[in-house]
């Protein structure tokens, strides 16, 4: 469904028009529009049920069973962060990063290292914490050097303290990476601290979009990050 | 409420005379701590019985020899090498069965969960075939194949590819679906996403398989050995029967029994060392 754009450099990573997506008769995703530019980190909030799993699952070319139309371009080279980690129970950490790459141990090394697993490389990953798989999922979505992030609630099955080591990791390899970020999350805040923009999905459409300008690190106390959230919050329809 | 309280009172006071006693222990209910060795202790027991009735003539020869008539015998068999030499034709034909009903099941599978035409084609003959036993094929067997290698081979094939084939099946299709999707995001071509994600995913139901197999294997070539044979475990045992030698007769039977443990032995060394990622979660 996904065309992709080979060769072409784009001034977009990622653009969307006019996309419907319907399960049976209930449309998730009604007539949508989005365009990412490269490098940039947009969030995707929504409640659930909203489209926002249906929109990504969409550019990641992953939705066999869903009827739709419209025109989807993304890059060449996408990865998918998910919320579970998705390892290989059987395979090694360092496997599991380069799964599918040829001669690339020593690039999955490198990897490692910048999501600071270096020296675990031969560990199960039944072996690790929670928190370190999704370290993983990282460390085998950068290696392949993506122009485009998709990441489903990467952070959403892990305890609050490693959610915020996370972000600042998150943050880190962005910066040095920096491929265009579409991050589903229902978490206003962790939208806020991330993101370039910020876009509220709901009943298939887009209905709120913020361009966050704080500097970092941004601060939850800061009046203009609370303002930020209370005008998303509403637009997610929760009132204070 | 005035009432409640008077009740309430009324447990205080009775608290407040509490009769103590000093710690007894409590009649242990369960079957208390295992005895040191003790999987030894029945068959030893059994051995001694036999003994003792050999030695003091409660049993007939004819019907049970004695353990040292056993262990004798034992020693000349292998002396004329008669042992060895049906041990090893017994061993051939449990391999060359096992090992090709291991392939053709392993492949069966694969055809038949990797495709929805290889499963409808292959996986409706196959369930039929896992209900005729496949001991119940022999006379047709006999009667295609005659009655010699081929068809002993054959019937253990028969017998071990289905085990194989249920298991193998059964670990591939309860892959979780996630990890096809995972397969699918990376850009794994058909035959990497084989090797790296379906092989090892259904190999516990495969090894799981194989211990079923190769029981199964041994079972098979019990039987196989029995009809018209000229040489194996089987036919050295069939021919005491014929002379009533029950010596030889036990000596088979202790062959079969240590050949079964010691393969199922090796079946759970393999799947302890192949499956070793799982071992932090199940040991």
């Amino acid at each position: 469904m996904a065309t992709h754009a080979g060769g072409l450099t784009l001034s977009k990573a990622v653009e969307v028009r006019g996309l419907i997506r319907s399960y049976g008769d209930r449309a998730v995703l009604d007539d949508l529009d989005l365009s990412i530019a490269p490098g940039e980190f947009v969030a995707l909030l929504g409640k659930s049920g909203s489209g926002k799993s249906t929109l990504l699952r969409a550019l990641a070319g992953l939705d066999h069973d869903v009827t739709g139309t419209g025109e989807l371009v993304v890059p060449e080279n996408v990865s998918v962060v998910f919320q579970d980690s998705r390892l290989l129970p059987w395979a090694r950490v360092l496997d599991n990063v380069v799964l599918g790459l040829r001669d690339a141990d020593e690039r999955g090394r490198k990897s490692l290292e910048e999501v600071g697993l270096a020296g675990r490389e031969n560990a199960w990953p039944n072996e690790l914490s929670g928190g370190e798989q999704q370290r993983v999922a990282l460390a085998r979505s950068l290696v392949r050097e993506p122009a485009l992030l998709l990441a489903d609630e990467p952070f959403g099955a892990l305890d609050a303290l490693t959610r915020i080591k996370m972000h600042v990791l998150l943050r880190k390899l962005c910066a040095a990476h920096q491929p265009a970020v579409l991050l589903v999350t229902h978490d206003v805040d962790e939208a806020i601290v991330l993101a370039d923009r910020v876009i509220v999905l709901d009943e298939g459409r887009l209905v709120a979009e913020e361009r966050i300008e704080l500097a970092p690190p941004r601060n939850a106390a800061d009046p203009l990050f609370a303002a930020v959230r209370s005008r998303l919050l509403d637009a997610l329809g929760v009132s204070l | 409420m005035s009432g409640q309280a008077a009740t309430l009172s009324g447990v205080r006071a009775e608290r407040e005379q509490v009769t103590t006693r000093p710690v007894r222990r409590r009649r242990r209910l369960g079957p208390g701590k295992p005895i040191r060795f003790g999987a030894f202790i029945g068959p030893l027991l059994l051995l001694a019985i036999w003994s003792i009735g050999s030695a003091a003539g409660w049993l007939d020869p004819r019907i049970l020899s004695a353990p040292w008539t056993v262990v004798t015998t034992t020693s000349d068999l292998i002396a004329d090498g008669r042992l060895q030499s049906n041990l090893l034709t017994s061993t051939q034909r449990a391999f060359v069965g096992l090992g090709l009903g291991i392939v053709l099941g392993t492949v069966l599978a694969l055809l038949s969960g990797l495709s929805r035409i290889g499963e409808a084609v292959l996986d409706g003959p196959i369930q039929i075939k896992r209900a005729i036993p496949s001991l119940a094929l022999l006379p047709l067997l006999i009667l295609w194949l005659g009655i010699g290698e081929t068809m002993k081979v054959t019937t253990i094939t028969l017998g071990v590819f289905v085990p194989i084939y249920i298991h193998t099946h059964n670990g591939l299709r309860t892959i979780d679906s996630r990890y096809v999707e995972l397969a699918q995001t990376v850009g794994l071509s058909r035959w990497t996403f084989i090797r790296k994600v379906v092989l090892p995913g259904a190999l516990p139901g495969f090894l799981l398989g194989l211990r079923f197999a190769v029981t199964g294997a041994w079972l098979s070539l019990v039987v196989v050995e029995q009809i018209n044979s000229t040489s194996g475990i089987g036919y050295m045992m069939e021919l005491a029967r014929t002379y009533g030698q029950t010596d030889i007769i036990i000596v088979g039977l202790v062959l079969y029994g240590v050949l079964g443990l010691l393969s199922d032995g090796a079946v759970r060394l393999i799947q302890r060392r192949a499956l070793s990622w799982r071992r932090t979660l199940a040991d």
